[in-house]
C-alpha cells in the first residue's frame, strides 16, 4: 500500500499525502479541543447565573480557546492543510508538493502552534483577550500571557505562508501535462486563491500581534495613546487580515462542496470560467471591507459609508459562485451518498449565513445589532457550520481513498442531519434574542433575563449536535478497521484522484505520470459517461 | 522617467491610500452639528423600519434560492445507476449573459440598501443641534455620566423626554462599547480618543444599557439603564444634585480648615 511502517518513516516522511492526515489530525484535536470548550460555554448560558463556574475568567477562557482554536486550529488547517496537502497535488497530476521538506516545516510548525495554545489550558496566567486580542486590554495584566498569544499566531503564521507558497508554487510548476488553468478543479481554483490571499495578509496579522507583546514587554507605545500610539491602530490591522481569513476558510470549503456536488450530480460546473474568475475576485474585494468589523470603533463617517458599499459588493463574486452550485444540480444526475449528505446540508446553512450578512454589511443596522449574537449566529451559520459541514462531507468523500475501507453509509447520514438540525437549533434562537439585544461574549445575562429559555434551548441543540459528531467519530473509526474494502473509485468521479490512482495512493501518487488528453477535465462527465474515459486503477 | 509617469504613479499612490489600514486612522470623528434635514421619526424607529425592510429583502433572495436548490435536488434524483447529468455547455455569449443579468440585479438591490442604509447612518451620525450633551466615562467595570453642571451619576444615565442626547465618550482604561437596547445605538469608547453617539429617548421609562467590547472578567457585569424622566422633573433632579453638591463641597472647604486630611474626600467627590 505504500504506508510508512515504521515510525521513523512516519515521523520524518516527505509524502505530501501523509503530511496531510498529519494535518487532518491536528485538526480533529483541534476540533475536540475547542467543541468541548463551546459545549461547556453553552451549559453555562443554559440558565441564568453561575451553573458550571463561578468565575468569569474560567469562562472567558473557554471562549478565548474556542474562537481561537476553531479558526486557526481547525478549519485552516482541516482546509489548506489536510485538503490542499492531500488532495490537490493529486489532483494536478504532481507526485508530490513543489517542496517537500518545506510541507513537512509548515506541518510540524503547525503541530508546534497547536501544542503551544494547548499549554493554554494549564499556564497559570493563560491569556483570556479573545481570539481577537484587542489592545488596551490584551496589553493589561488581566489579559494573562499576551506573550504566549503573539507567539502561536506567529508560528501558525509562518506555518501558513510557507504552506502558502508551496501550494502556488506547486499549482503553478507541477501540473501534469495537458492540464490547462482551466481544467483545474474548483478545489484547486479555491485553495490557490485562499494560498495567494494568506500570503498577502498574513504578514500584516504577524505584525499586529508582535507590536502587542512589545508594547506590553518592552514598553513601547504602538496601541498606547498616553506614548502617541493608537488604540485603533491595531483593529485596522487585525482585520485587515482577519476579514480575509474568512475567505480563506469559505474559498476551499466551497471548491470541495462543488467538487462533491459535481461528481455526485455527475455535471459539470457551471459557467466555469466565470466562477473562477469570481473566487479569483474575492483577492480585490476582501482587501477593502474590513472596517466593517469596526463599525462602531469610532472610525471617521466616509470610511463607514464607503466601506458598507464595498462589502455589499461581494455579494457579486459571492452570488456567481452560488449560482455556479446551484445551477450544477440542474439537469443532473444526482446520488445521495453521506457526502453528499453532509454538502447539501452545509448549502442550505450557507444561504442562512450569506443572506444573513447583508444586513450586517450596512454600517446603520450595525449600530443596533453590533457586537450582538446576530454577529455571532451569521458568522457561524456562514463560516463554522457550513464550513465544518463541508469539511466533514470532504471527509467522508475521501474517506475511501485515506483507509482503502468504507464507511457506514447509515451512521454517515444520520450523524450529518443530527449535526444540521442541531446546528440550527443552537444558532436559530441566538440570532432572534440577538436582534432583541444579546451582546456576545457574555458570561452571564442579568440584565436580559427574558431570554432564558432561549439559551436553554440552545444548550440542547448542542447536545444533538455533540450526539451527530460522536457518530460520525464512531463511523469513522469502526469504518477504518472494520468497514468493507473500497475500491479506487467508489462515486465513479472523473477526477484525477479518483482514476488514476491504487484505492490508497502510494508514494509518487501515480503509478505512471498521468498525461492527460486533448480537452480532458475533471467533469467531462457527458463525453465519456458514467463508467470514465480512463480505466480506474484497482 | 517622464514628468506624467510620475505624476501618474503619484496620484495612483494617492488613489490607493483609502486602502490601507493606516491613514484610517488620521482622523477624528467629530459629531455633524446640524440635521441638514428633517427626519418624521427618531433614528431607533428608523432603524426598526429599515431592519423590516432589509428582513424582507433577504427572506425573499433567501427563500427563492433554497426553493430553487430543492427543486432540483428532488427533481433530478438518480434514476438508473449510469445516468450522467445531461448540463449543457454554454455558448461564450451565455455564459457572459450568466454572468452580466445576476451580477446586474445584486448590484441593483445592493445599491438600493446601500442609499437606505446611508440614509438611516445619516440620521444617526448627524447631532441634532439642540441636542443636550452629557458625558460618558467608561471604566473597569461602570459608566459614569457627567452634566453640564458638573453632576455625575454611575451606571444610571438620567435623561429629559424629547429632547436630542448627545453622548461624549471616552474611556479610562480599555475598549468599552455602550450599548442602549431601547434606542438601538451603539459606540465603542477608548482611551486616547472621544467618539460620540445621539439618540431620542420619546418615552419616559427605564431601559437596559450594556457594554459590548469585551472587556476582562466583568464585561458581562458592565450594564446599566437609562432612566428617561418628564423634562421637569429632570430639571428638578438636577438641581437638586447640584445644590447637594455644592453643599457638600462647602462643607468640605469649611472642614478644609479644621483637617487637612478631609480634603481627600473632597476631591474625591467633586471628580
Amino acid at each position: 500500500m505504500g504506508q510508512p511502517k515504521t515510525w521513523k518513516e512516519w515521523v520524518f516522511t516527505l509524502d505530501h499525502k501523509i503530511i496531510g492526515i498529519f494535518y487532518l489530525a491536528a485538526s480533529l484535536v483541534s476540533f475536540l479541543v475547542a467543541g468541548t470548550s463551546a459545549a461547556l460555554m453553552r451549559i453555562e448560558l443554559g440558565s441564568l447565573g453561575p451553573t458550571l463556574t463561578e468565575d468569569a475568567g474560567v469562562y472567558n477562557l473557554w471562549l478565548t480557546m474556542h474562537g481561537a482554536v476553531m479558526i486557526l486550529g481547525f478549519q485552516i488547517p482541516a482546509l489548506l492543510g489536510f485538503f490542499a496537502n492531500w488532495v490537490v497535488p493529486i489532483m494536478i497530476g504532481a507526485k508530490d508538493m513543489a517542496f517537500p521538506r518545506v510541507n513537512a516545516l509548515s506541518v510540524w510548525l503547525l503541530w508546534s502552534g497547536i501544542l503551544l495554545a494547548l499549554c493554554n489550558l494549564i499556564v497559570p496566567d493563560s491569556f483570556n483577550g479573545m481570539w481577537t486580542g484587542y489592545p488596551p486590554y490584551s496589553e493589561t495584566d488581566f489579559a494573562g500571557n499576551t506573550a504566549l498569544y503573539s507567539l502561536i499566531i506567529i508560528v501558525l503564521g509562518i506555518s501558513s505562508v510557507f504552506g502558502a507558497v508551496n501550494l502556488a508554487c506547486t499549482v503553478m510548476f507541477m501540473r501534469a501535462r495537458g492540464i490547462g488553468w482551466y481544467q483545474l478543479n474548483m478545489t484547486v481554483w479555491c485553495v490557490f486563491t485562499a494560498n495567494i490571499m494568506q500570503l498577502i495578509f498574513v504578514p500584516v496579522l504577524a505584525a499586529s500581534v508582535l507590536l502587542l507583546s512589545l508594547d506590553k514587554y518592552l514598553g513601547f507605545g504602538f496601541y498606547d495613546p498616553g506614548q502617541g500610539g493608537d488604540v485603533l491602530l491595531y483593529q485596522n490591522l487585525f482585520w485587515f487580515y482577519s476579514h480575509p481569513a474568512v475567505y480563506v476558510v469559505l474559498l476551499p470549503f466551497l471548491g470541495i462542496s462543488f467538487d462533491i456536488i459535481a461528481t455526485f450530480a455527475r455535471n459539470h460546473i457551471f459557467n466555469y470560467k466565470v466562477a473562477v474568475w469570481a473566487t479569483l475576485a474575492f483577492i480585490p474585494v476582501s482587501s477593502d471591507v474590513w472596517v466593517h468589523h469596526a463599525f462602531v470603533a469610532g472610525l471617521p463617517n466616509w470610511l463607514r459609508t464607503m466601506q458598507t458599499f464595498t462589502t455589499l459588493m461581494i455579494s457579486l463574486p459571492f452570488g456567481l459562485l452560488m449560482l455556479s452550485m446551484v445551477m450544477t444540480l440542474y439537469k443532473g444526475s444526482i446520488e445521495y451518498r453521506t457526502p453528499m449528505h453532509w454538502i447539501v446540508g452545509m448549502f442550505f446553512m450557507l444561504i442562512i449565513g450569506a443572506t444573513t450578512g447583508i444586513p450586517n454589511a450596512l454600517s446603520a443596522i450595525d449600530y443596533g445589532i453590533s457586537d450582538s449574537y446576530v454577529i455571532m449566529s451569521h458568522f457561524h451559520y456562514v463560516m463554522a457550520i457550513s464550513g465544518a459541514m463541508a469539511i466533514f462531507g470532504g471527509i467522508y468523500y475521501y474517506f475511501p481513498k485515506l483507509t482503502g475501507r468504507m464507511y457506514s453509509e447509515a451512521m454517515g447520514k444520520i450523524s450529518a442531519w443530527l449535526f444540521f438540525i442541531g446546528m440550527n437549533v443552537v444558532m436559530g434562537p441566538l440570532y432572534f434574542i440577538g436582534i432583541e439585544g444579546m451582546p456576545r461574549r457574555y458570561y452571564d445575562y442579568q440584565m436580559f433575563p427574558q431570554f432564558e429559555s432561549m439559551h436553554a434551548l440552545a444548550t440542547v441543540g448542542v447536545a444533538i449536535t455533540t450526539i451527530g459528531v460522536l457518530i460520525m467519530l464512531y463511523s469513522w473509526l469502526h469504518g477504518m478497521f472494520r468497514g468493507e474494502k473500497a475500491t479506487a473509485n467508489p462515486w465513479q468521479s472523473q477526477s484525477l484522484e479518483f482514476t488514476h490512482t491504487d484505492v490508497i495512493p502510494g508514494p509518487g501518487n501515480f503509478p505512471t505520470p498521468p498525461v492527460m488528453p486533448e480537452g480532458w477535465s475533471p467533469y467531462s462527465y457527458d463525453k465519456t459517461g458514467a463508467k470514465g474515459g480512463s480505466e480506474a486503477r484497482r | 522617467m517622464s514628468i506624467q509617469a510620475r505624476a501618474g504613479s503619484m496620484a495612483l499612490m494617492l488613489l490607493s491610500l483609502p486602502l490601507i489600514p493606516r491613514p484610517a486612522q488620521a482622523v477624528q470623528v467629530v459629531p455633524v452639528p446640524g440635521q441638514s434635514r428633517q427626519w418624521d421619526v427618531p433614528p431607533h424607529v428608523h432603524f426598526d423600519e429599515l431592519l423590516h425592510e432589509v428582513f424582507w429583502d433577504i427572506t425573499i433572495i433567501g427563500v427563492l434560492m433554497a426553493m430553487v436548490a430543492a427543486y432540483f435536488l428532488f427533481a433530478y434524483r438518480r434514476r438508473f445507476p449510469d445516468e450522467v447529468g445531461r448540463l449543457q455547455k454554454l455558448s461564450p455569449q451565455a455564459a457572459l449573459g450568466w454572468m452580466i443579468i445576476p451580477v446586474a440585479l445584486f448590484m441593483a438591490d445592493d445599491i438600493y440598501l446601500f442609499a437606505k442604509g446611508w440614509e438611516l447612518h445619516k440620521q444617526y451620525r448627524e447631532v441634532p443641534e439642540n441636542a443636550y450633551e452629557i458625558r460618558v466615562t467608561g471604566a473597569m467595570w461602570s459608566w459614569t455620566y457627567t452634566y453640564p453642571n458638573e453632576v455625575e451619576t454611575y451606571g444610571e444615565l438620567k435623561v429629559p423626554a424629547e429632547t436630542p442626547i448627545l453622548l461624549r465618550m471616552s474611556s479610562e482604561d480599555v475598549v468599552h462599547s455602550h450599548f442602549i437596547q431601547q434606542y438601538r445605538v451603539t459606540e465603542d469608547l477608548m482611551p486616547g480618543r472621544v467618539t460620540y453617539m445621539w439618540f431620542m429617548p420619546d418615552k419616559v421609562g427605564e431601559y437596559v444599557v450594556t457594554c459590548r467590547e469585551y472587556c476582562g472578567a466583568g464585561h458581562s457585569s458592565m450594564y446599566g439603564k437609562v432612566i428617561v424622566m418628564a423634562r421637569e422633573e429632570f430639571d428638578a433632579w438636577l438641581e437638586s444634585e447640584a445644590a447637594a453638591i455644592s453643599a457638600s463641597a462647602t462643607v468640605a472647604s469649611a472642614q478644609q480648615v479644621v483637617s487637612p486630611a478631609a480634603d481627600v474626600s473632597a476631591r474625591d467627590f467633586g471628580r
